[in-house]
């Protein structure tokens, strides 16, 4: 198990690599100089500007400028934002709990509904609850987040008025109150990327099992007289998963884009909602650290799903 | 995976079903396969009324959209206003008709970058092999770990100006958009054709073909796509449903069309501030968007029953 985690920690580094690439060509491709403005002031004589091009190494051939970029980002040193006037790092550290509260919680959440529905749906193929978990698949991932978290708010806050639709950071409440109000403001974003995540899941977990069920060790599980539950739970379920995994890894980025939207809507101070407002300041550092970020974080990911390979399927980590 | 699995059940009905009628073409047996599902036809009409509606609407609802109008300002539905109006009063029926035309071109649009690119690259990577394909799938897997939706916000925020300044607003944030989600959507049209042409230029026709001396370029574009064209359909209905939705998130973020172009996602945004007293703003524009992505998404499964008959999920 430890030489494959470190293979993988190894192969992720390639990707690491692509993906700052990547951002720097967006970013070294844009049209747009940082330094447009001093050009165009006549306050600023044209050598001095020059000068500061010279300092800044913005006249270096493209590839020096990368390495220079990504040897700065590795030293931890991701540049200081123009609107917050603190560095950037500092910035990020201080939101990242929050997005990885809601979208850990979600992705649970999401577990917890899909892994049962979609087995069940499997075991009783075509019945109504297969049908009708199906319809409500389509419509779980047919809904966009922006819309299910309006439609939250709608009822929840409006209507109803059982829970706050502003995420404060600076409860009033301390003790047992403070985790419940807590706990009461992250419900809804917390339940509207779980229900986007489980809708899709569902499908995959269901489509999976029906795979698996029908293969022979199956058979001999049942003959020799196991109860149907744990021909599931035990031998049916471990293998299921692995396709699962796959699945899943895959949909990692596009979760990140409903946990931006989820932040911005019930205003989580989280990276996403710091995206946002950066962009609408025009506050490049943030935008290319935050980028950044979450590229880091689909790896991250994708690392715990080869976790979870060697896991539920010992032959792939010895191989 | 299509290919190593057995043939499902409702396939071999289908070809039973037209051994018993002996005219029955392809595309005719399709088309019967399709309709079996029941919710993609209802699907395809409800989708086809959305077009028919947001294609001629305007020229029957002749309010314009931008008819600023106080005294009926926030007015929920009514004979007058059938959607009911927005916070300058202006008609929210019109307003809608005018931007779901962009709404749902951005989606095709999209869909076709998408379709085109992925199906190059994935032709490319398949009929090369070798190292090439190597380089090609590396960029593929590469861009599928990309997460879309930060890229896509990075990308409109730094070219944005330059090129609203080149085309003009609408057509400059149009051609934007529609290649940036294009552009980090063909990843998963790529691997399927490949996947698609590594196992169909081992068939006997396409060797055939081959020894009869047909060019490469010619059993590519005679023989391998066609035959690989089913999967494709299906991917891209998807990724209409996927674009339409990537095109909301970035007008409900504020950061999509201007705020002159009322495409669904914009009007939703504009409506998410006034939730409590004009409900009926939001959940029209919304409603819609959900109801164009749920009748796509059901039209994909349909076509995947259709055209792809041993895939079994």
């Amino acid at each position: 198990m430890g030489r494959y985690l470190l293979r993988r920690l190894l192969i992720a580094i390639p990707s690491l690599l692509g993906i700052s690439l990547v951002l720097f060509a967006v970013l070294a491709l844009a049209p747009g100089d940082p330094f447009g403005e001093l050009a165009s002031n006549p306050n600023v004589p044209p050598e001095v500007a020059a000068g500061l091009r010279a300092k800044f190494g913005l006249d270096d051939p493209v590839f020096l400028r990368y390495v220079r970029w990504l040897s700065a980002m590795l030293h931890g040193d991701w540049g200081f934002s123009f609107v917050s006037r603190t560095d950037v790092d500092s910035l990020i550290w201080q939101r990242l709990p929050a997005t990885l509260l809601v979208i850990g919680s979600s992705q649970i959440v999401a577990l917890l509904i899909a892994l049962p529905v979609g087995v069940y749906s499997a075991m009783r193929r075509y019945s109504i609850f297969d049908q009708l978990a199906n319809l409500w698949a389509f419509i779980g991932f047919s809904l966009p987040p922006f819309f299910t978290g309006l439609l939250f708010i709608l009822l929840f806050s409006i209507y109803l008025d059982w829970l706050p639709f502003v995420f404060r950071s600076d409860l009033g409440a301390s003790g047992w109150d403070w985790y419940w109000e807590e706990f009461k403001q992250a419900l809804m974003p917390v339940a509207v990327l779980a229900l986007f995540q489980a809708a899709s899941w569902t499908r995959y977990v269901r489509s999976s099992v029906l795979e698996v069920i029908r293969l022979d060790y199956v058979t001999t599980a049942r003959a020799k007289g196991l109860p149907e539950r744990r021909v599931i739970v035990k031998h049916v379920l471990r293998n299921a998963l692995i396709p699962v995994v796959t699945l899943v890894a895959l949909q990692m980025p596009a979760l990140f884009g409903g946990a931006i939207v989820t932040e911005q809507i019930f205003r989580i101070p989280g990276i996403g909602s710091l995206l946002i407002s950066s962009i609408l300041a025009n506050d490049t550092p943030v935008i290319m650290a935050v980028t950044f970020v979450f590229a880091c974080l689909v790896v991250l990911f994708n690392l715990i799903a080869d976790l979870l390979y060697g896991w539920l399927d010992p032959r792939i980590a010895y191989r | 995976m299509a290919g190593s699995t057995l043939a499902s059940p409702t396939a071999s009905a289908g070809r039973e079903f037209s051994r018993g009628n002996e005219a029955a073409s392809p595309g005719l047996e399709t088309w019967r396969r399709f309709c079996r599902h029941r919710l993609a036809v209802a699907s395809t009409v409800i989708l086809a009324a959305m077009l028919l509606a947001v294609a001629c609407g305007p020229f029957l609802w002749r309010v314009p959209i931008n008819d600023i109008d106080f005294t009926a300002h926030l007015d929920g539905p009514s004979w007058a206003h059938p959607f009911g109006t927005d916070d300058l009063g202006q008609d929210l029926l019109a307003r809608m008709l005018y931007g779901g035309r962009i709404s749902l071109a951005v989606g095709l649009a999209a869909m076709l970058v998408a379709v085109t690119v992925g199906t190059a690259i994935g032709a490319a990577a398949g009929m090369a092999r070798g190292s090439v394909d190597a380089a090609l799938m590396w960029l593929t897997d590469l861009f599928l770990s990309l997460p879309p939706l930060p890229l896509l916000l990075l990308v409109i925020y730094l070219f944005r100006e330059p090129l609203t300044q080149l085309v003009g607003p609408e057509l400059g944030t149009f051609i934007l958009i529609v290649a940036v989600i294009g552009g980090f959507r063909w990843m998963q049209v790529a691997r399927l054709v490949r996947g698609q042409f590594l196992s169909l230029r081992e068939k006997e026709f396409v060797e055939a073909a081959r020894a009869v001396g047909m060019s490469s370029r010619r059993l590519v574009a005679r023989h391998i796509l066609p035959n690989s064209l089913g999967p494709i359909i299906v991917a891209g209905t998807i990724d209409v449903a996927a674009a339409i939705i990537a095109e909301s998130t970035l007008s409900f973020l504020g950061l999509g069309f201007p705020p002159d172009i009322p495409t669904w996602g914009r009007i939703l945004f504009d409506a998410k501030d006034y939730l409590d007293i004009a409900p009926h703003w939001a959940l029209f524009a919304g409603g819609a968007i959900f109801l164009a992505v749920l009748s796509i998404n059901f039209i994909g499964d349909g076509l995947r029953d259709a055209l792809d008959p041993r895939s079994s999920a």
